[in-house]
């Protein structure tokens, strides 16, 4: 895919072109385009203008594009028992970032030797990766065997180990390993008595940066947005992930909190308190989406490059 | 080689036997490496996938739990053969989830395909590069939003007492409120609306980039004959990007028996008056599996599953191999 590349860098000017689409085509396609982007964005905006409206009037007026009372009560909620919120992010986090880097690890030492063709076993140890994919055991022995077989429950190492070895994603990096790096510099490197570990520490993986960082965003993206094993391992007293949080949220409300006895202190000082739920909600998902909104922008390109080679490849 | 070979074969085979003895240890010294760097990807491979495929084999068993220890349990528990199966296909579930799996994906694969070459073709010939990224950012933005934020933003538009639907949307056409999650009307039209509006970023870059790969003299070439532009995409882009649509789709096919859990599950919010017309294989295993508890059961669709999704995997591997070998997974 050599072409991918190319596919973010339009941006710059384009010599002007007799060969291009009418106006009135143009105009109509603008305008199409701007109906469907505001179509991708006004969901969020609905999210985050009822998280800052007042609990009563969405009550009574609905979910509004413009918050119709402004209100800081969802937020100040969530404030209140902030300690639940700022844990399930330090999971998420810690999920994220330590799962990638050790994904990212194992994946590139794995993809290297079934990327040099002089290595004898370099077909049978590419299959075990392709039948990965091809085949996949299904939910229930792979439950069974985290659950009843290495016992990992209510713990954080669940959240990470299965995202450790992700067949795509090898082979994305074996492709790139054989075709990108140019066999005589490992060559040269050989015959000056480096080792082969050294030789792919020192030599391949600096070259590599690209692919690294294409997969290592998608690894990610995976861990950030995964709420489907802490749905399958977490119980509530456990590591819960900012996702998990959210889902919880979404069909109980109770959620928010860690404990109960914060809101019965909340109901002491003020008999009259009424949890703002449906504000409160979409404030937790505002404060869910996070980083994620700020980022990706800017980490797009690299997004792009992984998953078209990714696509094709797997 | 062979004169020499055949004028002293028994020096000549000795000596090449110490050969291929020296070259074996030199093999080793060098190589030995490569197994160890290896071996965490491998465990960690023996963990997630080969010792599950072992168990497998619990869909011919009649678990009872029985001891606090699954694997007593499941040494015990009597071998049924195929009477999991027998089951599971006795019940209309089975019909039920195969035709929901296969029906929505084959609808989000066409919507993918249209739609996402449509939009690649309208960024390519806007006129406007800036507007043409600034478009193509926000349409990714729902790409990397987690299925529970689009279970959210759903639920605000499906929400029964304060949602967009029922209260700005539907009144407009002077419809009654509906409840959205346990009416099944609307859900064959929401789903693939929600899949379309998520996805629909990544493969309308997918497709530009093959685009923007055509070159730019065939267009040219065209434009001196006087072709118009829109027979220009007929007669160019189209048969130009067709190994990129076939590969696609064939690999989309390949997968059609594996639906998206998050999609099927957070978007309906697993609403069970809902399951006629979104439970899918994946769903289905879970529920039967966690929540009802019928092990034996949800393992043997787990296995109805993974066979008939590995044959179609197969079979669209062999067809992309046959367009374009560098694309095939093996």
């Amino acid at each position: 895919m050599a072409t991918t590349a190319t596919a973010t860098g339009t941006a710059g000017k384009r010599r002007f072109d007799v060969n291009q689409i009418s106006s009135g085509s143009n105009a109509a396609i603008n305008v199409f385009f701007w109906i469907y982007s505001a179509f991708c964005v006004l969901p969020l905006l609905l999210v985050i203008a009822v998280s800052l409206s007042d609990e009563k009037s969405v009550l009574i007026g609905g979910y509004k594009l413009w918050p119709e009372q402004f209100s800081l009560g969802a937020y100040d909620f969530l404030l209140n028992d902030y300690a639940a919120i700022l844990k399930s992010y330090g999971v998420s986090i810690f999920v994220t970032v330590v799962g990638t880097v050790i994904a990212l690890a194992i994946m590139a030492m794995y993809a290297y030797p079934i990327s040099r063709k002089d290595f004898k076993h370099h077909g049978l140890f590419s299959f075990l990766v392709f039948f990965t994919i091809l085949f996949n055991a299904g939910l229930v022995p792979f439950y069974i065997t985290y659950k009843q077989g290495l016992g990992l429950y209510n713990s954080m190492f669940a959240l990470m180990l299965p995202f450790f070895v992700q067949g795509f994603f090898v082979i994305v990096l074996r492709t790139f390993f054989s075709n990108s790096i140019p066999t005589a510099l490992m060559e040269s490197a050989k015959i000056d008595g480096a080792g082969e570990f050294r030789v792919f520490w020192q030599i391949v993986m600096p070259l590599s940066l690209p692919v690294l960082a294409s997969v290592g965003l998608l690894c990610t993206l995976n861990y950030w947005n995964d709420w489907f094993l802490s749905l399958l391992f977490i119980r509530e007293d456990g590591p819960m992930s900012i996702q998990f949080r959210m889902y919880r949220t979404l069909l109980d409300i109770q959620f928010l909190s860690s404990n109960t006895q914060a809101y019965s202190a909340i109901m002491k000082a003020n008999p009259n308190f009424t949890i703002p739920g449906e504000t409160a909600r979409m404030a937790m998902a505002v404060v869910g989406i996070g980083p994620i909104i700020f980022v990706y922008p800017f980490l797009q390109r690299y997004f792009i490059q992984g998953l078209t080679v990714g696509a094709v490849k797997g | 080689m062979e004169q020499v070979a055949q004028a002293a074969p028994g020096a000549r085979r000795s000596g090449k036997r110490g050969k291929v003895k020296t070259l074996n240890q030199g093999y080793w010294r060098r190589y030995w490496v490569f197994y160890a760097m290896m071996a965490p990807g491998l465990l960690v491979m023996l963990v997630n996938n080969y010792i599950p495929m072992l168990g497998t084999t619990i869909a011919f068993k009649n678990i009872r739990l029985a001891s606090r220890s699954f694997f007593t349990d499941f040494w015990n528990s009597p071998w049924v053969g195929w009477d999991n199966f027998r089951y599971l296909f006795t019940t209309s579930d089975a019909w039920l989830i195969t035709r929901n799996t296969v029906a929505y994906n084959a609808v989000f694969i066409v919507l993918n395909l249209i739609i996402g070459v449509a939009f690649a073709l309208m960024f390519h010939n806007m006129r406007n590069r800036l507007a043409a990224k600034v478009h193509q950012t926000l349409m990714f933005l729902p790409y990397f939003l987690s299925m529970v934020i689009v279970a959210y933003l759903v639920y605000g538009f499906l929400h029964p007492d304060i949602g967009i639907m029922n209260r700005v949307v539907l009144p407009l056409f002077g419809a009654e409120p509906r409840m959205w999650y346990q009416d099944t009307t609307w859900w064959p039209l929401i789903l693939p609306l929600v899949n379309t509006w998520k996805s629909i970023g990544y493969y309308a870059i997918f497709y530009l980039a093959a685009i923007i790969g055509i070159d730019q003299e065939y267009y040219e070439a065209a434009h001196i004959d006087g072709a118009s532009k829109w027979k220009q995409v007929w007669s160019i882009t189209v048969p130009l990007i067709r190994p990129i649509i076939i590969i696609l789709t064939l690999l989309q096919i390949g997968r059609i028996f594996y639906a998206d859990f998050g999609l099927f599950f957070q978007v309906t919010q697993n609403s069970g008056a809902l399951y006629d017309k979104t439970l899918i294989i994946d769903t289905y295993v879970y529920q039967g599996f966690l929540v009802t508890g019928n092990i034996g059961m949800s393992a043997a669709a787990g296995i109805y599953q993974a066979v008939v999704g590995f044959v179609l995997v197969f079979l669209s591997n062999l067809f992309v191999r046959r367009i374009s070998k560098d694309d095939a997974l093996f």
